[in-house]
């Protein structure tokens, strides 16, 4: 468990965009009548989206009423998770770097060094002219590609700190860096040659149909109409 | 004998062929769907149990059974619930189906649903995914569009698909968890019983499902059970997406059979282990809640469930971080341990206050600050967290650690001598 608090300074309201309140209202309508409280993620995530990438107490309160629900609740779900940044984040971007195991064991904490040094000591906390911030946050899921960096929606991979440098750098500058891995591999294939998925004939439409094979009644001349058979064919 | 391409079921795996309805028609996905559907809910739960599908996401509980508790006759409505909150560490799998082969785990979705007798089914994915779920959410406007799913669609079973997500919590990957996160609260798993199959998502009957349990099943009614239980090992079936990071050559996520010998999948999918095979020091076979295996223990390693389990291990997620010998083992369980920590919901005291004082115990013992007599004071902390909290993180936090001093303990020993030695050299 974190200890997470919302910032001291806060802005006096919050309202949804007209788009965001018609996508909001889309969201909510995901979910049976009576359980609006289940968009109350979305919402949240919605809310900070539209405020600089930081969580505004306002916003939890409006989100709690859109959804009928009380304003604890709302406080209960920003606090416990940790995508919801409680305090203002850099303007151009706030990295968010993985520092778990599989990362750790291929670079992460050199990671972390470049933006201690490049952003602030202390991470929550802008740098001097308010662009960039950064934290290390839990396994992103990347592990087959570690280490890596995520900022905004974008993930950028099998980093050095020299390709760390180079992206703090685009950022600075205002540019949206190419993401993915940043070493020209694919994915999460094997880097060179590729061992596997090699076969033409996975691409080529031929396995299309070759399942009706197995089930005799669809032979040639067979009876078409399924569902009589309760049988497993194997 | 490696896997043969014909017989893998991810054939866009690493996104190099178009991941839309087009391409996923081509590579041999939507076809057959509507014939499987009319063949019974109860033919597909027998062909899912006829493959010996274990579940994906890390328990291997078989999924023809899970559906098979469904009720049949209800009247509240069924639920699918698919988890897609893939966190643990070293688990990178998911991620791969959904942004690259959408439309098998849309087409298991609604053939899954229907075994179950559910017309509505969310897509649970972790909050960081964001393109991931943009991936997906695309994928379901086609199937919507071509009329594949949705009220009144060409299968004759009107199923509802939706795309919930989480904001950056682990736990939600607990099933009962994740659906306190869909009803919109924190993350904190509920009590077992009741089910989720009689009370789960809104108090009505749920099924959740790893993505990986679900993307496999459209194959394996169109190839067939047997085809996937002659795959892999008895009791071990089908082919399975390993993740390997950590210190290989080449790093990947790759679809084999079941039961690849480790040495196997390292030497012919990753380039082998940095440095050498002979420059390992051991895995995390499952995931990082799964004990380490050391390396004298891998070279005739099967990576199956069975085999894991045998070493006082686990398969879990099938996601593999290599060590070599110039990893710094006992941080790296420590950094593990600090995982857990920041994770755990805090709604138990042995997992909320144990998972902290293991990992700054661990942290003294990386730096070789601490006694030796601690080593087993740790060791039975660790019992005392496993098994006596609500949910398995207490377990998953307790296992990395008990692996560590199983098989570590003279390195540690080593690190407590040497700062001794240090200190007292400074002292005098």
């Amino acid at each position: 468990m974190a200890v997470r608090r919302l910032h001291a300074d806060q802005p006096h309201e919050f309202a949804f965009t007209p788009e965001n309140m018609a996508w909001a209202q889309e969201t909510i309508a995901k979910y049976p009548e009576g359980k609006q409280a289940s968009a109350i993620i979305p919402l949240l995530w919605r809310a900070q989206e539209q405020s600089n990438g930081w969580l505004p107490e306002p916003a939890l309160r409006y989100v709690a009423d859109m959804l009928g629900v009380a304003y604890i609740r709302a406080y209960e779900v920003a606090t416990f998770y940790t995508m919801f940044q409680l305090s203002p984040v850099g303007a151009k971007a706030h990295l968010q770097v993985c520092g778990t195991t599989p990362c750790m064991l291929r670079g992460a904490e050199a990671l972390i060094a470049v933006c201690k040094r490049r952003i602030s000591e202390e991470p929550h906390t802008l740098s001097a002219d308010g662009s960039l911030s950064w934290e290390e946050v839990e396994c992103l899921g990347c592990c087959a590609n570690a280490p890596m960096v995520q900022v905004w929606k974008d993930t950028y991979e099998d980093l050095t700190p020299e390709a760390l440098e180079k992206l703090i750098s685009a950022f600075e500058r205002g540019s949206a860096p190419t993401p993915g891995p940043q070493t020209g591999r694919v994915s999460s294939a094997p880097e060179g040659p590729p061992t596997t998925l090699v076969d033409p004939a996975l691409y080529d439409g031929s396995a299309v149909g070759s399942w009706r094979a197995r089930f005799p009644e669809l032979a040639e001349g067979g009876s078409a109409a399924p569902g009589q058979s309760d049988k497993s064919k194997g | 004998m490696l896997l043969e391409d014909k017989d893998r079921i991810f054939r866009n795996l690493y996104g190099f062929h178009d991941s839309g309805l087009d391409g996923a028609r081509k590579r041999g996905a939507w076809d057959g769907t509507k014939f499987f559907i009319d063949k019974g809910h109860d033919w597909i739960i027998s062909e899912v149990k006829t493959s010996g599908l274990r579940g994906r996401g890390g328990a291997g509980f078989p999924t023809g059974l899970k559906w098979s508790f469904m009720p049949k006759s209800d009247p509240r409505p069924s639920y699918l619930v698919i988890n897609a909150d893939e966190s643990e560490p070293g688990s990178c799998k998911d991620r791969e189906i959904m942004r690259h082969d959408p439309h098998l785990l849309i087409e298991g979705a609604l053939l899954a649903g229907f075994a179950m007798r559910a017309h509505a089914s969310y897509i649970y994915i972790r909050g960081e995914f964001i393109r991931e779920r943009e991936r997906l959410q695309r994928a379901i406007d086609e199937a919507y569009a071509a009329k594949l799913i949705g009220k009144n669609n060409v299968h004759g079973w009107d199923f509802d698909l939706y795309i919930a997500h989480g904001a950056g919590a682990y736990i939600c990957g607990e099933e009962t968890a994740l659906l306190e996160s869909l009803e919109g609260r924190k993350g904190q798993p509920r009590l077992k019983p009741p089910f989720p199959a009689n009370v789960g998502l809104y108090g009505a009957p749920t099924t959740v499902n790893n993505v990986e349990s679900i993307a496999v099943v459209p194959d394996i009614l169109r190839r067939g059970g047997h085809w996937f239980a002659a795959l892999g090992l008895p009791n071990n079936t089908g082919t399975k997406l390993f993740q390997i990071s950590g210190h290989v050559n080449r790093p990947c996520v790759v679809e084999e059979e079941m039961g690849i010998p480790l040495r196997q999948l390292i030497d012919e999918h990753c380039g082998g282990v940095r440095g050498g095979w002979s420059n390992l020091l051991a895995v995390i076979p499952g995931g990082s809640s799964m004990p380490l295996i050391p390396a004298e223990e891998c070279e005739t390693l099967s990576m199956d469930f069975d085999s894991l389990t045998k070493l006082k291990s686990g398969l879990g997620t099938a996601a593999i971080i290599v060590l070599d010998k110039s990893a710094d083992v006992v941080k790296a369980i420590a950094r593990i341990a600090y995982f857990y920590k920041h994770e755990s919901c805090g709604q138990c005291t042995p997992c909320r206050e144990g998972t902290g004082w293991m990992w700054r115990v661990l942290e003294r013992m990386a730096r070789g600050e601490a006694q030796k007599s601690e080593i087993d004071k740790l060791f039975d902390v660790s019992k005392q967290i496993e098994g006596h909290t609500i949910c398995a993180l207490g377990d998953a936090a307790a296992w990395p650690v008990q692996g560590l001093i199983r098989h570590f303990r003279p390195e540690i020993e080593r690190r407590i001598d040497a700062y001794q030695a240090a200190h007292r050299e400074a002292a005098e």
